[in-house]
């Protein structure tokens, strides 16, 4: 069934986008991602025009993660005021991604941005990814427990604060820089920033890995509900049917990851995981090294 | 003096007749296109018979030419180059005006139909539909740029030339079907007939076929230019009823 997307202006099958929605739900229910990072080169694959992709994307990861954040309140693990600190950064990042973002498609460059964003940050994210879980592997089976620093640099610096629901006291530094960073990350490149968020939180805050991924799904759904507004009154690229198709398979398959993932070990999904992810980055980075097949490009005049 | 002028005005006269003498009454399946939720490419049927006081004139016989052009767009046109071992956007060029979509259908082969003079007077041929090129001096072979805008339009079914796609009987009735693709853009599409006879265009008729999104199409993207704020924010709230609706309605199945 062929369905034409109003703001895309391009017609697609319909199953096509519900079977995406469906595929990447299930990966995002079984290794708790967002799952944009997969989504969006996935809409580029299929003639999604990127900026489209991006904007519209973005929109989505509202909906996933409201979803999932209301499990984790119910489970009282959202560090709430950890997750506003963070959001305050957030929305500043994603103030300067989305101006980035005009700039450049100005330029003209702003597929190169993106993708190079991906490739970049897929490629350091899967590699070290896959090198942790590998050592994790590794350590389970000569049974030593893994330790972790307690305090490091970030503990020396001023305006501490007290994150109760984390057991924290520290500078609330950190954490508007590690905000800013995926703010302008999910303005850029369509994803909630999870993928990067959530280590940044774990190794660089040091906060508890149980309240991490509540915490980090509540400032992203502000994140990207306020990137989605930037580029609906900005750019007009969110594709409200492309959103919605996505969104219901999104949601059903999130559900039967969670029930696979259950049956999976953390160890060997992580590396499933970090494996898929230098997939896709592997795919992104020829894409820029290969000679494309047409060395010219059409797009609207400048100023739109 | 006075010979030569008189010589002329007959001439002119005679032309004009001629110009006359054979008229095109046409038909189109639909003169509108309507883009909905479900638009998957159309089809239009062009249809049409030649009205003449005179019997057939003498000579090469009547040739039928029709352009169906979609609303001009100005576009930037990239060129990528190999910078740092990846491949980048370089030089840049814009195009005044291009059609968004132009399909050419004739009777005969190209050669036979029309003339390079009348061509290049009507604009007729897909070159001639774009209006171009301002290049900044600091591109090399801007005529590259606009030959990229067709051969990639061409590609992707926007640009056609059919050659021969027009049934003509009896130089009187003749039909032919053009193909719209589904990534259409909306606005007046003019579509021209041309009657040529040994390549040179004896009548014009003009019309225009509208292409519009209508129902939802018409309603989301008319609300996403006017009320991008409205629309961001209702883009929003379906986003945070289906995520809450999810969460919900699993709950309620993993209890029963």
């Amino acid at each position: 069934m062929m369905i034409y997307l109003p703001i895309a202006e391009v017609s697609v099958n319909a199953f096509v986008l519900l079977g995406l929605g469906g595929l990447v739900g299930v990966l995002s229910g079984m290794f708790g991602v967002g799952g944009g990072f997969l989504m969006t080169p996935l809409l580029f694959f299929i003639g999604i025009p990127p900026a489209v992709a991006v904007a519209t994307e973005a929109n989505q990861i509202v909906a996933s993660s409201f979803s999932g954040v209301l499990a984790h309140l119910r489970r009282k693990t959202v560090d709430l005021r950890m997750g506003t600190v963070l959001l305050i950064g957030g929305l500043i990042g994603a103030a300067l991604g989305v101006m980035v973002f005009n700039y450049l498609k100005s330029l003209g460059q702003v597929d190169l941005l993106v993708r190079l964003c991906y490739v970049v940050f897929l490629g350091i994210i899967g590699a070290l990814m896959f090198v942790e879980s590998l050592n994790a592997l590794r350590k389970q089976r000569s049974g030593k427990a893994p330790v972790r620093k307690k305090h490091n640099w970030i503990h020396g610096l001023p305006f501490k604060m007290r994150f109760r629901t984390s057991g924290l006291y520290i500078s609330v530094i950190p954490p508007v820089l590690v905000g800013v960073c995926v703010g302008i990350l999910a303005a850029i490149m369509g994803v909630g920033g999870g993928f990067i968020m959530v280590p940044a939180m774990i190794y660089l805050l040091g906060m508890p890995t149980k309240v991490v991924i509540g915490t980090s799904l509540f400032q992203i759904i502000f994140v990207t509900g306020f990137t989605t507004l930037l580029h609906a009154t900005t750019n007009f690229t969110v594709d409200v049917m492309l959103a919605v198709l996505l969104l219901v398979g999104g949601v059903i398959g999130a559900q039967f990851g969670a029930v696979l993932g259950a049956k999976l070990k953390a160890e060997q999904l992580r590396i499933l995981l970090a494996l898929m992810v230098l997939a896709v980055c592997g795919k992104l980075a020829l894409d820029l090294l290969l000679q494309p097949a047409e060395l010219y490009s059409i797009g609207a005049s400048g100023g739109h | 003096m006075r010979r030569f002028a008189a010589l002329l005005c007959a001439v002119w006269l005679a032309a004009l007749t001629a110009a006359h003498a054979e008229e095109v009454v046409l038909g189109l399946s639909q003169d509108s296109v309507s883009i909905s939720t479900a638009f998957d490419g159309s089809e239009i049927l062009i249809f049409g018979a030649v009205k003449r006081e005179n019997p057939i004139p003498d000579g090469p016989p009547l040739e039928v030419v029709i352009t169906v052009a979609g609303p001009l767009q100005p576009l930037t046109v990239r060129r990528k180059e190999k910078r740092f071992g990846i491949w980048v956007n370089t030089a840049a060029v814009e195009v005044d005006a291009a059609p968004s979509f132009y399909a050419i259908a004739t009777s005969g082969p190209w050669g036979d139909v029309i003339s390079d003079t009348e061509d290049l007077r009507h604009k007729i041929s897909i070159p001639y539909a774009i209006r171009s090129v301002g290049a900044p001096m600091s591109v090399d072979r801007p005529q590259n740029f606009a030959e990229a805008v067709i051969r990639i339009r061409q590609n992707n079914g926007l640009y056609q030339l059919a050659e021969s796609s027009i049934e003509f009987e009896q130089q009187t009735l003749f039909q032919t079907a053009i193909s719209m693709p589904a990534n259409l853009t909306e606005g007046a599409y003019p579509t021209r007939i041309f009657l040529t006879r040994g390549g040179a265009v004896v009548s014009v008729f003009e019309t225009e076929i509208d292409v519009r999104k209508v129902g939802l199409e018409r309603w989301l993207f008319s609300l996403s230019r006017e009320q991008p704020l409205l629309y961001g924010l209702m883009s929003l709230a379906i986003a945070i009823a289906a995520g809450w609706g999810a969460s919900a309605a699993f709950r309620v199945l993993r209890r029963g």
